[in-house]
């Protein structure tokens, strides 16, 4: 199962990004064979609609989880449709390592 | 004397916007706003953008009939005033809770929805603690009922609402005048 995760940086020691169609970086993390994969958010800086692109971006990876500081309110209904589960960490400072232990539970 | 406690109302998405604004004309800008509930928001919706029959839009928001009449009419009350006075519409507040099921972890302080609803959750999604809950209200938690106040109609002192009351119990503070 893989699962995605708004970073702020390209390390394990990033902090999670509170935002999600605009953070720096996609960790996308595979639960079977523990990898872990870094993606540049090509939507960062995109005027419009990087909500709905950045979940087209990470739905193509085919994730089943994402977690993030908040969702959207146009991003929300897209990935109920997907069938992706959303996790929120709402004003938690944990780094990317920290939410990966905590998914290997 | 209690009041009967209000049902949650199904809302199936939050307003896009928090508010109106007027412009134009000779507004005073510190005219108080017109709270629109978001459950009326909810309702006005339903039935005049939608346009669904009170029957279907009750029946989507897990209310009766009746309820939801009551919702409209007083949302439209509410949309008049805000025209006709020239006011600011603020969206906000109301008893409501949210069409997919979420959930609140306790040890890790997460909160993750349940895509597949035919799967009942017994952990947390992220940490698999078993210390969860189920949320009624979505990860809005400034959420919450808008207070209502009573008038003095002598002085003008302002107090919170107390639902339940008897009004004769009700008196000001100040001048001892029935609120």
């Amino acid at each position: 199962m893989k699962v995605a995760i708004t970073s702020t940086g390209n390390s394990l020691e990033a902090k999670l990004d509170q935002r999600f169609g605009r953070c720096s970086y996609f960790v996308i993390y595979d639960t079977e064979t523990k990898s872990t994969e870094y993606f540049p958010n090509p939507n960062k800086d995109a005027p419009d609609g990087a909500g709905p692109a950045s979940v087209q971006f990470i739905a193509s990876r085919k994730v089943s989880k994402v977690v993030s500081g908040d969702f959207g309110i146009k991003v929300k209904p897209i990935l109920e449709n997907l069938q992706i589960q959303m996790i929120t960490l709402k004003g938690q400072e944990k780094t990317i390592g920290e939410i990966i232990e905590m998914l290997n539970h | 004397m209690r009041l009967r406690r209000r049902n949650w109302r199904k809302v199936i998405e939050m307003p896009p916007i928090s508010g109106f604004m007027p412009f134009g004309g000779q507004i005073k800008p510190q005219t108080e706003p017109v709270l629109l509930l978001v459950e009326e928001y909810e309702a006005l919706k339903l039935c005049d953008y939608d346009s669904l029959n009170h029957h279907q839009a009750a029946e989507l928001m897990n209310i009766s009939r009746s309820t939801f009449t009551r919702i409209y009419m007083s949302v439209r009350q509410k949309l008049a005033k805000a025209f006709v006075e020239g006011r600011t519409i603020s969206i906000e507040g109301g008893k409501i809770y949210f069409d997919s099921n979420w959930y609140y972890c306790k040890s890790c302080k997460c909160q993750f929805n349940n895509q597949n609803q035919s799967v009942e959750i017994t952990q947390c999604a992220l940490c698999g603690s078993k210390n969860i809950e189920a949320l009624k209200e979505n990860s809005q938690s400034d959420i919450q009922e808008v207070t209502e106040y009573c008038y003095c109609i002598r002085c003008g002192h302002k107090i919170a609402k107390r639902r339940g009351q008897l009004r004769s119990q009700n008196v000001c503070a100040n001048c001892n005048t029935e609120l």
